[in-house]
């Protein structure tokens, strides 16, 4: 194991370390704050629930970031996740609202930029609406949640002190789930840019128990969050818990439990596959920002009790983040970028080799592309995105959205069927893994190849529903 | 889980016990109020002692009360109101100790015409005690009911001072002594006060109540 890779991901704990001082308030600061919960037991709870949820949830939201932009060399990592990391604290010094989440998508798109790659703007568009519309459904859960819990409790005539107890072990349980949903949606920002570079390999114990090398990575990010809630949550919480996070310990439990089901909905592998079963229409798997979920459930509470008590100028404050985090994110990841390959001359991508063949103009032919002018480039092996996209340009004006299409079916890898990688799927079904594993060892150069003889198998129809996720269990990473 | 329960249901029927006290103490203090009236001492010195036993278990639950509260860390948003009505509800049951110990040591002579008012100020007055402990039990478990009991109180409070004003003018338009004149109109006073200070209680009540709905 090259050791250089301790080094790299750092900046990616130190994320892990800050997202988890930062946001522990948002799951426990009520309960701390109020003194319904101890912050020794609150921080034990939220530490335990956070590893747990990164390791087992995390997964989601780290694909949906890696379709945005696979940073594919652990130093372009390591400068993506530094950049985004001085970026959010430049931000915060500056009073400027930022997420973590949202800087880190700038930071994706600016080594897109910085590398030619093509960002996928369907992603990109998907990521944006999931920002705006969770402190929405944030609030509308919170609203909803609260009129049900007040009418209960008035209803049932709950004893004051029994409403006590009751509350603490609310708050105890919905910050446990919150600090799980927490590490599952999060981990994409904290790990989600060295998942590609593939620092770690998988740990098979004697064939009965294996650990993917994205796993270590979460495990590892897991624990930085846990770290960052013991040593610095406290702080966190009594600075800005006392202002912001003055609310009752029941608006507390109503506001924890709206956030958590907000980020359960957008991280949750297992319900958007019974989605999928049910034919319905899935919810994207993003990072979301924690504390803008928090502020919509607050906001929504505020609308259940009095409307006219709403400061609706916070969702304009939060809107600005954003525009401005991503941008700023970006900016700084470029210029990094620009300093750690130049100055310091070490590999932020590893360049992908490129052909156009006959199946891959099958391919764009079927996905409506113009492939005019096509046959000429049939036969030449292009060395990175630049040199195949400014061939491609000279033949048509093709959209980034176009140019992604054909990039992924044009590069040249190597994939193999490999029946223990299969054991991660949550996707497939059982059917289609066992035919899988009939075909366990056998190589493909290029994607195309790979699809083909699934179509041929007849497993295309299931594989194919999932979002391009096959790559993860067929792809052989070109850095080994 | 369940042993936090079982502490808890125990402070909650020490806080019922409570009140309980409080209770008793204004149906002694009526009793008591009567039997001096109709010059029953034996009777009326029994009752005290009674009152007065009552006041100081009143007490000691109280700060029971109060220190598991506390120490506890219970109820921490409403603990300062908790503490504040009890400590104001002991107050009413002072007054009313006070009030007949009075009685015991200054040995007022009420003139029989003024005897069914002092039996009404103190009937009164009682109920506005009464309906500040309901109003209070009902803060703990069914706070739609609070504004019901404060609106009683406030009721029979300002029946109280109708009563009052009545004894005092009557006994200043009569024939006797004024140091005697004074003596019973701070008799009528003090009786007085335990609406007065039931009332108050009632406003920390209100709000009270208010803030735990939101």
């Amino acid at each position: 194991m090259d050791y250089s890779v301790w080094f790299f991901i750092t900046s990616g704990l130190f994320l892990g370390w800050s997202l988890g001082a930062n946001h522990a308030v948002n799951v426990f600061g009520t309960a701390v704050v109020s003194r319904m919960v101890k912050f020794k037991n609150a921080a034990l709870i939220a530490g335990i629930f956070v590893v747990l949820g990164c390791v087992i949830g995390g997964e989601g939201t780290t694909k949906t970031l890696n379709t945005l932009g696979a940073v594919n060399a652990i130093a372009g990592s390591f400068t993506v996740a530094l950049a985004v990391g001085t970026s959010v604290t430049l931000m915060t010094k500056l009073k400027l609202p930022v997420s973590t989440s949202q800087a880190v998508v700038g930071g994706i798109v600016g080594w897109n930029f910085f590398t030619g790659s093509p960002t996928d703007y369907s992603s990109l568009t998907k990521i944006f609406i999931t920002w705006v519309t969770s402190p929405i459904i944030a609030a509308a859960f919170a609203f909803i949640l609260f009129k049900i819990l007040k009418f209960t409790i008035l209803k049932k005539n709950i004893h004051l002190l029994r409403l006590d107890v009751y509350t603490r072990y609310g708050l105890i349980i919905v910050g446990a789930l919150a600090s799980y949903s927490l590490g599952a949606n999060n981990i994409a920002n904290v790990m989600g840019l060295f998942v590609s570079a593939k620092p770690f390999t998988d740990i098979n114990i004697i064939n009965l128990f294996s650990v993917s090398g994205t796993q270590i990575l979460f495990l590892l990010g897991g624990i930085a969050i846990a770290i960052g809630i013991f040593t610095y949550g406290y702080n966190v919480m009594l600075t800005v818990g006392k202002e912001m996070y003055k609310i009752s310990p029941i608006t507390g439990f109503v506001v924890v439990l709206a956030e958590f089901l907000v980020l359960f909905l957008f991280t949750s592998q297992s319900l958007e596959k019974l989605l999928l079963n049910l034919g319905l229409p899935t919810i994207p798997l993003v990072p979301l920002s924690s504390t803008q979920a928090f502020i919509g459930a607050v906001l929504g509470v505020g609308l259940a009790k009095d409307p006219h008590s709403i400061n609706f100028k916070v969702f304009g404050k939060i809107s600005i983040g954003w525009v401005s985090a991503p941008i700023i994110a970006g900016v700084i990841t470029f210029i990094s970028l620009f300093f750690v390959q130049n100055v310091f001359e070490q590999k932020v991508i590893i360049k992908s080799e490129y052909a156009i063949t006959d199946s891959v103009i099958k391919y764009a032919q079927n996905e409506g592309i113009n492939i005019e002018g096509w046959d000429k480039l049939i036969g030449v092996r292009y060395e990175g995105v630049k040199e195949i996209k400014s061939e491609l340009l000279k033949l048509s004006e093709y959209s980034e959205k176009e140019l992604a299409i054909i990039l992924n079916y044009a590069e040249v890898d190597s994939f193999l069927i490999d029946s223990k990688k299969l054991k991660y799927n949550l996707y497939l079904k059982n059917e289609t893994i066992n035919e899988l594993k009939k075909m366990n060892g056998l190589k493909f150069d290029n994607k195309i190849d790979l699809l083909e003889k699934l179509k041929e198998k007849k497993l295309l129809s299931d594989i194919s529903l999932n979002n391009k996720n096959y790559e993860q269990y067929f792809k052989i990473s070109k850095n080994k | 889980m369940s042993m936090f329960i079982k502490k808890t249901i125990k402070l909650e029927q020490q806080i019922d016990e409570f009140l309980d006290y409080v209770i008793k103490g204004g149906l002694i203090f009526k009793l008591g109020v009567k039997c001096y009236l109709e010059n029953q001492e034996t009777e009326f010195e029994g009752y005290l002692a009674e009152l007065r036993k009552i006041e100081e278990k009143a007490d000691d639950l109280r700060r029971n009360i109060e220190i598991k509260l506390y120490t506890r860390t219970l109820i921490p948003e409403s603990r300062g109101d908790v503490l504040g009505l009890l400590e104001s509800c002991d107050k009413v049951l002072n007054t009313t100790t006070d009030t007949l110990l009075q009685f015991s040591v200054e040995i007022p002579q009420i003139l029989p015409e003024l005897k069914q008012d002092f039996l009404d100020l103190a009937e009164i007055s009682t109920l506005c005690c009464e309906n500040t402990v309901s109003g209070i039990r009902a803060y703990f478990k069914n706070i739609d009911a609070v504004r019901d009991y404060v609106t009683k109180v406030q009721f029979y409070k300002k029946e109280t001072i109708k009563i009052a004003e009545k004894l005092k003018r009557t006994v200043f338009r009569t024939e006797i002594a004024l140091s005697q004149k004074i003596h019973i109109r701070y008799f009528a006073y003090h009786i007085e006060l335990i609406a007065e200070n039931s009332e108050d209680v009632c406003d920390r009540l209100s709000i009270a109540a208010i803030k735990r709905i939101e």
